[in-house]
């Protein structure tokens, strides 16, 4: 067992807002009554997915009850720009609309139900423009950013696939998904005698911050955003409020008058981008013992009509691309094709998951091929364990995996040196009881004729950082009051993770406080600048060792005061349990802080973190991208029937590396609820899109995301504890994107399931819907 | 000017001047700053805006989205903000903080009403009782572990304090003079009347389909009345050997009822929509609003119902099959209305499977309801009808007649199986394609012959 933490850190603390998450007393930005006079926007959006616009007729919008203002893009001498990069999505469409659910034109109304009924009387005409939809036509038709697809190269292929005993090739379809935030996208400003207060529900204050500042030409010191908490977030708020905050300044400017705006859940849906869907396609070879010789992998990437962020999202589906596993010889193609729907954009796992569903269909076809259990193929082609200057802890006993001195490195030439893949698998094996359990599986299918039971394991490696390097930095301001009460902000953004609360208690375990002693408050653009966004699971890792500086700075300086006082050395006092220990006396926290202020000693400071160790030349795809992986498997099944393909989760176990845990609770929080979302994923949200290029699927009576019922009915959660190897916040690892991965582990048991209904292999497409796994079962069966 | 009473949080209220479509969540918001309950999709899918509404029958959750304030009338209403009571918290709420229920916390306060109800009723099914409300953050698991906390605690007094005073009458208005309650008829012949001589009305029941006309469509529905004061169209009337059903029955208090005399109906309205839903839904708007893929039609069709309609004084009864049309069309004239729909007493051999691309609280791909009897192990009744498969809810004549005299097993039903193509000629569309709905319709027939043989068929009944 590893020793618990000293003071608040590593306590299951529940979330800091939970009293007032289940009292309704938490505001969400909507809940936030504005200053008299507030007036309420909605867009009009496009109707064709491309097309030249031929003529606005807004007269009925104008004369519509409660209106007060509609403006196009004819109405801004530049029409604002709200795109995360590449300053390619204007606010309002100019002249050319490139999917359905664009914004034409902006109604600013006395009420959100009179100004959304206005938005619906326009007249607007357009010219029909080719429109492309799929990443077939795209690619066709060679519309993509960047000049060409992005191909990295590792080893030689030839010579791989020469010494491969069996190859496999394929083509899968992976869907997307729809973030389903509960909270839609929202955001108010209210105009201030300088400039702007945005609130907006966002991951990125800092983004918003600019776009605003930009659009109202101001300095971005004339714009304040404060951002107290979202109603989930999941990158679907990274880069899409942007639209919403720009268009509430850009009217509270006009008018003179607060301004708010929140999408219907319908709008959302039809503006939004989602996480990006692709296909892929795959050539993948093995040697007699299971060991992979080489992989050609191309993905199609579907990006929609701007780029947003759909680069970083593919470069890190490419750097995900292996997965748990070291490849020889591998060849990733990634092809960033333009279409013309809604912008995909970040979503939990930011391209992670879709490398890491390809790897693993590989590891899936490759075993089925073999005639092996999948199991085998993994356990040939882990990442080996690092053996140099470091012996891992035997957590539990009975698992020994060979340690190698040989340090592999992924595709893109970083060492993996903290593998626990090949353990923690092994571990879970046992725990689960994988193996019986798979024997008894198929002695049960076969005397079952309809329903099919099926069980996969699938392991996750995670890289931790932005691969974008500048955004690995945070910073933090701590105040200790002259009662000893503490005020924290950082920079980071609360969507539910509990974040806050995570830095709360490293910023309690600093002073030798208790969490609740710290003083929460929301993200603001005022107190901490020139913040990265809440992503890439950084939240807590960037955060955290922001606050620790900062609170450490102050505490140094409380320790040199009473060493001075005491003449002791500085090193020798002691913050615990909301005392202070000096030379053998113990004094109230509290007064020591009082000391310290009458003795003009400065009880404030920044904090400030920049990653240490990264480096990465995406150009080359060749570097350090990550500080560290976190690790992680789940063993999922299932049973399907084979009359409907409709099927069901029956138990899920699931073993996760946090490091050392800041809050056991939260974390097995995280991975439960990523497991869930990532199962939903792949089975029952699936995206439509019309032949005219309309979502047919937005709102939750179309879009299924998991209901209670969905989650595995035996969910057995463990943490993987031992210390990061890396100097991160309490030895901590991040937590809010790598478990989404665990989800694969349906895909692959459903995948199992239908093996058993034939010789074939059943080239399973995601969403595995009911209907895609009959038809995969009546494929193999014919 | 009429007015509407009802309770909020224990306090009277009493309004003059509303909008009869106006939401309660809208109100609970806009107007009392009441902003605990949350708009999370606005059509009665997601449950964030969940409310308890208690009246003379009990409890009941609620979409406050789309819950008009014309149905509040002498209702007594909790919101979340009225859950605690002088700072004590709800048991529920004090096991969801424990249990790390929340994460994000904007589904929170509609899970807590969600769970607040089914603790006041004793209801213990977990899963049935929250189908309505999603969460994206947390995988359902620690809000279940704190169901099953919450579960052991008595509800507390203040639940009950708040109804004590009894439930509030609104002075309404002469019936047929306007006002801003919308109509509120205080009988059926008096509604009857009224609906004859005002065609255009549009009648609210359940809302829950109506809801999205003003939430999603933004239409103006005046004029409006309101049915549920109508307590005629409320009652399940046993008559010989056959049930008659009021059209205003909720499809909740039906499935109740039926759940030992029609195991299978009862069963599939499980799943029907979410217990929000079902406890506002009456089995006369399911009817009458004539949708292709509403799940009680079929079952009704295949057991033979009977539907009255009734306009002015007149009533007629026709099969409920004969009522649909064509899409969206059916058999009503105007000023007519669906008074009940008349069942048999018993149907234990009903068998209805709904093929949905979520299991809970999603619409039917498909729905097949069979009500097939056989004497000697061959076939000698077949009534079949499907939903999701033609533009109306519809029989599957052929393959019955292709049954009869058929043994109900896999090979006897095979010979039917090609009798569907004459039956349907389904659609795609974003739930399933036209060859998957096909497939299933076959192959729901044959997991009906292999349940009959004792095969195992059903992914629910498999434990892990």
């Amino acid at each position: 067992m590893t020793p618990p933490l000293t003071g608040a850190l590593g306590q299951s603390l529940p979330h800091d807002s939970a009293p007032l998450h289940v009292t309704g007393r938490a505001p969400y930005v909507d809940d936030i009554k504005l200053p008299e006079g507030a007036i309420h926007l909605a867009f009009g959006l496009s109707t064709v997915a491309h097309g030249e616009i031929l003529s606005i007729d807004l007269s009925d919008v104008r004369a519509a009850p409660g209106v007060v203002l509609v403006l196009t893009a004819e109405d801004f001498d530049t029409v604002p720009d709200v795109s995360p990069v590449a300053h390619d999505e204007p606010l309002l469409a100019r002249g050319v609309v490139h999917h359905i659910g664009q914004a034409v034109f902006l109604v600013a109304a006395e009420s959100h139900l009179a100004a959304r009924k206005a938005a619906r009387l326009a007249r607007v005409t357009y010219r029909d423009l080719p429109a492309l939809l799929t990443v077939e036509e795209a690619l066709a038709a060679n519309s993509r950013f960047e000049q060409g697809p992005v191909i990295w190269t590792r080893g030689d292929l030839d010579t791989g696939f020469a010494q491969a005993a069996t190859v496999v090739e394929g083509e899968m379809e992976v869907g997307g998904q729809e973030h389903f935030y509960l909270e839609g996208q929202v955001a108010a400003a209210i105009p201030t005698e300088d400039g702007v207060h945005v609130m907006a529900s966002t991951q990125h204050p800092t983004e918003i911050q600019h776009k605003v500042a930009h659009a109202l030409h101001l300095p971005m010191a004339a714009v304040r955003v404060e951002m107290r908490r979202m109603g989930g977030g999941f990158g679907g708020k990274e880069s899409q409020g942007n639209a919403l905050a720009v268009a509430c300044a850009v009217v509270a400017a006009r008018l003179s008058r607060p301004a708010k705006m929140r999408y219907d859940r319908d709008d959302d849906m039809m503006i939004t981008g989602k996480r990006h869907d692709l296909k892929i396609r795959y050539r993948a070879g093995c040697d007699a013992a299971g060991k992979i010789t080489a992989v050609d992998v191309v993905h199609l990437i579907r990006c929609g009509w701007s780029q947003d962020l759909s680069l970083a999202v593919a470069d890190r589906a490419m750097l995900h691309a292996d997965n748990a596993y070291f490849i020889p010889a591998i060849r990733i193609e990634s092809h960033r094709l333009k279409t013309n729907t809604q912008s995909a954009t970040a979503y939990r796992g930011f391209g992670g998951p879709q490398g890491i569903v390809g790897m693993e269909r590989i590891i899936d076809h490759l075993a089925h091929a073999m005639g092996l259990g999948p199991v085998a193929i993994m356990q040939a082609n882990f990442y080996a364990e690092r053996a140099r200057g470091f012996t891992p802890p035997d957590p539990r006993g009975g698992i020994s995996v060979s340690m190698k001195d040989e340090v592999q490195t992924t595709q893109y030439g970083m060492e993996v040196e903290d593998s626990v893949s090949g353990r923690l698998v092994a571990q879970l094996l046992q725990d689960s009881d994988y193996h019986a359990r798979r024997a008894a599986i198929a002695e049960w299918n076969a005397g079952s004729p309809v329903l099919k039971r099926g069980i996969a394991v699938t392991p996750v490696k995670f890289g931790i950082s932005f691969t974008l390097t500048f955004l690995n930095q945070a910073g933090a301001l701590v105040h200790v009051y002259q009662d000893g009460s503490v005020h924290l902000s950082h920079g980071g953004t609360e969507m539910g993770q509990g974040l806050n609360q995570k830095v709360a208690q490293v910023v309690a375990g600093v002073f030798g406080l208790a969490a609740r002693d710290i003083q929460i408050t929301a993200a603001d653009t005022g107190k901490v600048p020139n913040t990265s966004a809440t992503a890439a699971s950084s939240g807590s890792d960037l955060n955290g060792k922001a606050a620790e500086n900062a609170a450490l700075t102050i505490r140094d300086r409380m320790a040199d005061f009473l060493g001075s006082k005491y003449s002791v050395p500085a090193g020798s006092v002691r913050f615990s349990g909301g005392e202070v220990l000096v030379a053998g006396e113990s004094h109230a926290f509290a007064q020591v802080a009082g000391w310290v202020w009458q003795a003009r000693i400065s009880l404030s400071s920044t904090g400030f973190y920049a990653t240490p160790k990264i480096t990465w030349d995406r150009v080359r795809g060749q570097g350090r991208p990550f500080l560290y992986f976190a690790y992680g498997a789940a063993v999922t099944e299932v049973v399907i029937d084979t009359l409907t393909g409709e099927n069901r989760i029956l138990r899920a176990d699931i073993l996760h590396d946090t490091g050392r845990s800041l809050n056991p609770a939260l974390d097995i929080g995280q991975v439960e609820g990523a497991y869930v979302q990532g199962a939903g994923w792949l089975t029952t949200e699936e995206l439509v899109w019309d032949k005219r290029g309309r979502l047919t699927t937005h709102a939750p009576s179309t879009y299924k995301i998991p209901a209670v019922s969905d989650r595995p009915p035996i969910f057995n959660v463990a943490l993987w504890s031992e210390p990061n190897r890396e100097d991160t916040v309490g030895k901590s690892k991040a937590v809010g994107e790598p478990p989404f991965n665990l989800g694969i582990s349906v895909l692959m048991a459903l995948s199992d399931a239908v093996q058993a209904c034939g010789p074939a292999y059943p080239a399973l497409d995601a969403p595995a819907t009911a209907e895609r796994i009959l038809m995969a079962v009546e494929r193999i069966r014919a | 000017m009429a007015e509407l009473a009802f309770l909020l949080n224990g306090t009277p209220v009493r309004l003059t001047d509303i909008a009869p479509t106006t939401t309660l969540l809208d109100w609970l918001r806009d107007a009392r700053g009441l902003k605990g309950t949350k708009e999370g999709c606005n059509e009665g899918d997601c449950g964030a805006c969940t409310v308890m509404v208690q009246d003379v029958q009990g409890p009941k959750a609620l979409n406050a989205c789309i819950l008009f304030m014309g149905q509040l009338q002498g209702k007594a209403i909790t919101t979340v903000e009225g859950l605690s009571h002088q700072g004590q918290p709800h048991p529920v709420q004090s096991a969801m903080v424990a249990h790390h229920g929340s994460q994000c916390g904007f589904c929170t306060p509609g899970f807590v009403m969600s769970l607040a109800t089914a603790h006041l009723t004793g209801e213990r099914d977990h899963d049935m009782v929250l189908a309505g409300n999603l969460c994206r953050c947390t995988g359902y698991a620690p809000i279940i572990r704190a169901a099953e906390a919450a579960a052991l605690s008595p509800p507390p007094d203040f639940i009950f304090s708040q109804i004590s005073t009894g439930f509030p009458k609104g002075s309404v208005l002469p019936f047929g003079a306007g006002g801003s309650g919308g109509e509120q008829p205080p009988d059926l012949d008096a509604f009857a009347t009224w609906y004859e001589a005002n065609p255009t009305a549009t009648l609210i029941a359940g809302a829950t389909d109506v809801g999205l006309w003003v939430t999603k469509q933004l239409r103006d529905l005046s004029p409006v009345a309101f049915l549920a004061p109508i307590t005629e169209l409320d009652h399940i009337t046993a008559d010989g050997d056959r049930l008659i059903i009021g059209a205003g029955v909720t499809i909740e208090t039906l499935r109740k009822a039926l759940t030992h005399s029609h195991p299978g109906f009862a069963h599939m309205l499980r799943r029907y929509a979410s217990l929000q839903v079902r406890n506002a839904a009456t089995i006369g708007g399911n009817i009458a609003n004539g949708s292709p893929i509403g799940d009680g039609p079929p079952a009704l069709i295949a057991m033979g119902a009977g539907l009255t309609l009734r306009k002015g004084a007149q009533r007629r009864t026709i099969p409920l099959e004969d009522f649909f049309l064509d899409y969206r069309k059916q058999d009503r004239q105007p000023g007519e209305f669906v008074e009940s729909v008349t069942i048999p007493a018993t149907a234990p051999d009903l068998r209805c499977y709904k093929v949905s691309k979520r299991f809970d609280q999603d619409i039917s791909a498909v729905l097949g309801c069979f009500d097939i009897r056989t004497d000697q192990g061959l076939i000698t009744r077949a009534s079949i009808a499907f939903g999701g498969m033609a533009g109306i809810p519809k029989r599957a004549r052929a393959v019955e007649q292709a049954l009869i005299g058929r043994a109900l097993t896999p090979e006897g039903v095979a010979a039917a199986l090609p009798a569907f193509a004459q039956d349907f000629q389904p659609l795609s569309d974003m739930r399933a394609s036209a060859a998957y709905r096909m497939r299933v319709a076959q192959n729901l027939l044959t997991r009906l012959a292999l349940e009959a043989q004792g095969v195992p068929t059903d992914v629910q009944e498999v434990t892990p």
